[in-house]
């Protein structure tokens, strides 16, 4: 008896749905097993994670407070994901945007009212920059981009390491004694601040930006001449040439937007939340977006749902470690066994598997 | 004597194309058995199944005359078959003895002392001489075949498959390769030896078994046989069907090709200095075997590769190494020889697959905004005239069929009133229907005034369709003439590169 994979003509859209629902099932359930070992009644937790995040309403606010820059990462690399061109750098391009908008809200002297629109394009930039050096690499020279991107999250951190415990590092003052103080820059002047909505933490600018990327997104992929380019290149990248699609120009413009929005998510999560840049401000929101964006299908308004999914997890999980005493990691472990599945679950959408004698 | 192979009333078919129908073949021990045919004949097909790399859809095999159900190549390895492929299956960054041993050591510890043992023994045997130490990256292709070879023998293969295996080797190199092989010969071992060189048939095997179009046409012994014959049992003298064709009008000229010089992917030089002229109103027709420099002569002409001198004058223009966009928008269709690779895109549907030259351009785009309704109304428009089945034009290229992918190609190139078509291959692996439907239409595009540009190596299109032919032959012209000035014969000797015609202009 030998298990034959037969690839499949025809992969329907109601065999996806039944393949993707079935495969996040199953990562549910050997993330229920492990709660078991921990000796927590599955059910029990899963009901807590989901009262936690939208049974309440600080739940409620809190789940749009993580959605923000998973919303923004994860609809950026829709885009660039949809080219075929891998993007795994968004958690760095996210810091790079906070950075360069805490510089700017410090140390920039522009009239008020124009700091806040500074640090969301300073962000932007930043991030579109951080994108662009792996999009060069790529669309010139052919330097793998999976690669590249990944590194640099980690040139991210370290730049950010540097500046909050070297030349950004703010000095504490208690009455008349100054020492230099904890690892972190001074805090943001009140100008330099985002709004929340009162009684939350929603800093509803970066939402309403957020929530505007998401249209523009789909609008770009579906109904422009770039989007058909951009898909053409995904699709078959040998076409793309035969029709003299200009591939460079498609691989720099997806990361800049990718990057970008990334960079604007880092800005939300200092403007809006931190108020300062400190070491692990970013809770590796620009990975689980990757995540967020496959699950989602690359189609940024189904990204939507799974953005509220994965910002549900994040914000239940945090209930969970209170009230059955689990560590943080198991969070973490929750976003990689559900891509594990999600990936796995890829070659049932392709092949069909049969059983031969 | 009992056949050490023998295949029976084999079928293959895949989804629009019937590879081996009704196949018969035999190897005898201590025989070179040639399978001749032409690409797309079904050589290769017949040899995997025979591997266990494909399963028939009826048939049966039996090896040293009892049957045997081969699942997998693991099956066929077992019953003493090797094969080398035409792509080598060698893993780069593993050394000669690491590739050999791989899967098969004879010991569990230091097993390297053993195969590096044999592979010394069986090079020395055979004269495949190899470093087992040298890791593969670092071989030339004919030291990669060698590891290829020594790989089967290895594994104690009685019957021994080789595709193609001169495509890749010099002069020099072949002749080794043939000594080999007699070699092996002499010790009661079975050789394949799929070609579609003719001379080499001579020079090597003992039986040949002729293959064309998924079928046996013959199989002969060498010295009952000669080339002639077996160039007509190849390319078939029957002509299956007849374009309606009154005589062209040829008007100025449209293409021109002057002292045309390119290098293939490897970096070796594919085109010598080609030139040749195509008229408005005329269909030239290009013959020639696979991988003589049509590939890259289209590549060329459409914009996809650079050449390194000479001229491509389109309409007068010099459009020699502008871009495939340029060069289309100056009328140029193409409908290129890799039609699902290069030709569509695969995930997405119909009416975008059909847009894919003109997708910038108005209707269909308007300061970077496409227009949704135009290009929905150019896909049933040309989803009708063009007769593409599919359900409907949402439906993703995939899954559409080799000839309806092929209408989904004249759609898109042929709608745009072009004034130069260059099909490569149009109707490779098609039925009879699309087959006949995509020629009529390169005969109405050239009654309409276009210049056609036709490379094919099915020398019965090329003689139906064509004013002019010319055959190519390892980056140059042997000839070119009307086709009534040459005989099938010639033809075939022409592509095999065996006779050098005087150049007619």
């Amino acid at each position: 008896m030998r298990i034959a994979f037969v690839k499949r003509e025809k992969a329907g859209f109601r065999r996806m749905i039944a393949v993707r629902t079935t495969a996040m099932l199953l990562a549910l359930a050997s993330v229920g097993m492990i709660f078991w070992f921990y000796g927590a009644d599955p059910v029990e937790v899963y009901r807590e994670i989901f009262l936690g995040a939208f049974g309440t309403k600080t739940g409620v606010s809190e789940v749009i407070v993580k959605l923000i820059p998973l919303l923004l990462c994860g609809v950026g690399l829709s885009l660039v994901f949809k080219g075929q061109i891998w993007n795994i750098g968004a958690e760095g391009q996210l810091i790079l945007g906070a950075i360069a908008a805490t510089g700017v809200g410090l140390w920039v002297p522009l009239p008020s009212y124009l700091v806040i629109p500074a640090m969301f394009l300073s962000g932007f930039l930043a991030g579109a920059l951080w994108a662009l050096i792996p999009a060069v690499l790529r669309a010139k020279m052919n330097v793998n981009e999976v690669i590249t991107t990944l590194l640099m999250n980690y040139v991210a951190i370290r730049l950010l390491y540097y500046l909050v415990y070297g030349p950004w590092r703010a000095k504490e003052q208690w009455g008349n004694m100054t020492w230099s103080g904890f690892a972190q820059t001074a805090i943001l002047p009140d100008h330099a601040t985002l709004q929340t909505i009162p009684g939350t933490r929603i800093h509803y600018i970066t939402l309403i930006i957020a929530l505007t990327s998401l249209i523009f997104v789909y609008l770009l992929m579906n109904r422009t001449s770039f989007g058909y380019e951009l898909k053409v290149v995904g699709d078959n990248l040998m076409a793309a040439r035969f029709a003299g699609i200009n591939i460079s120009r498609v691989i720099l413009i997806s990361m800049i937007i990718s990057g970008g929005l990334a960079g604007i998510a880092g800005v939300g999560e200092i403007a809006g939340i931190q108020h300062r840049l400190r070491p692990g401000f970013s809770v590796g929101y620009g990975y689980t977006a990757i995540i967020i964006a496959w699950l989602g299908g690359l189609n940024p308004l189904a990204v939507l749902v799974s953005t509220v999914f994965f910002s549900g997890i994040l914000v239940g999980g945090s209930y969970i470690q209170i009230s059955f005493g689990m560590p943080v990691g198991v969070i973490n472990m929750f976003n990689g066994i559900i891509l594990l599945f999600l990936l796995a679950s890829e070659v049932f959408l392709n092949y069909s598997i049969k059983l031969r004698r | 004597m009992e056949p050490l192979v023998r295949m029976v009333g084999i079928r293959k078919t895949f989804p629009g194309i019937v590879a081996n129908d009704n196949v018969d073949f035999e190897l005898m021990p201590g025989e070179i058995h040639a399978l001749l045919g032409e690409n797309g004949a079904g050589k290769t097909t017949l040899m995997n199944i025979l591997y266990g790399i494909y399963r028939p859809d009826s048939g049966r095999i039996y090896v040293k005359g009892k049957e045997v159900s081969i699942n997998s190549p693991a099956d066929a390895i077992k019953l003493g078959i090797g094969m080398v492929h035409q792509n080598f299956l060698l893993i780069d960054s593993f050394t000669v003895a690491e590739n050999v041993a791989l899967g098969f050591a004879k010991k569990q510890i230091r097993p390297d002392i053993e195969v590096k043992r044999r592979i010394i023994e069986l090079g020395e045997r055979y004269g495949l001489k190899v470093d087992p130490d040298a890791y593969v990256w670092q071989l030339s292709a004919g030291e990669k075949q060698r590891v290829e070879i020594i790989k089967a023998l290895y594994r104690e293969s009685d019957v021994l498959i080789l595709d193609e295996p001169t495509s890749v080797l010099t002069p020099i190199e072949v002749n080794e390769l043939f000594s080999t092989l007699k070699k092996l010969k002499s010790e009661g071992k079975g050789i394949v030896f799929i070609t579609h060189k003719l001379e080499e048939v001579f020079q090597v095997a003992d039986r040949v078994t002729v293959m064309r179009k998924g079928r046996v046409v013959g199989v002969k012994r060498r010295d009952e046989t000669s080339k002639e014959e077996l160039a007509r049992m190849m390319v078939g003298r029957e002509i299956l069907f007849r374009v309606e064709k009154k005589e062209g009008e040829k008007g100025p000229v449209i293409l021109e090709v002057v002292d045309l010089k390119a290098l293939n992917d490897k970096g070796v030089l594919a085109l010598k200095g080609v030139s040749f002229k195509v008229h408005s109103g005329e269909i030239f027709g290009i013959a020639g075997v696979a991988g003589n420099g049509q590939r890259e002569l289209i590549e060329v002409i459409t914009g996809l590769r650079k050449a390194i001198s000479g001229k491509v004058l389109i309409n007068g223009i010099d459009m020699t190494n502008r871009s495939p966009r340029e060069i289309g928008l100056l009328g140029t269709a193409h409908i290129p020889e890799e039609r699902v690779k290069m030709g569509i895109m695969p995930g997405m549907d119909l009416a975008e697959n059909l847009i894919l030259k003109k997708y910038f351009l108005p209707p269909f785009c308007r300061k970077g905004i496409l227009d949704l309704k135009s290009i929905r109304s150019n896909a049933e428009k040309l989803k009708t005239e063009y007769d593409i089945v599919a359900p409907s034009i949402r439906v993703k290229a995939k899954f559409l069929s080799g000839g309806n992918i092929q209408r989904l190609i004249l759609a898109r190139e042929l709608s745009s009133d072009p004034k130069l078509v260059i099909a490569a291959h149009p109707t490779y692996g098609l039925d009879v229907g699309a087959t006949e439907y995509i020629r009529r239409k390169l005969v109405e595009e050239r009654d309409k005034g276009a210049a056609v540009l036709l490379v094919s190596e099915d020398l019965e299109e090329i003689l139906s369709l064509s004013d002019t032919i010319a055959v190519m032959y390892q980056g140059e012209i042997m000839g070119i003439g009307r086709p009534d000035e040459f005989s099938m014969e010639e033809i075939g000797l022409m592509m095999a590169g065996s006779r050098r015609m005087k150049v007619i202009s």
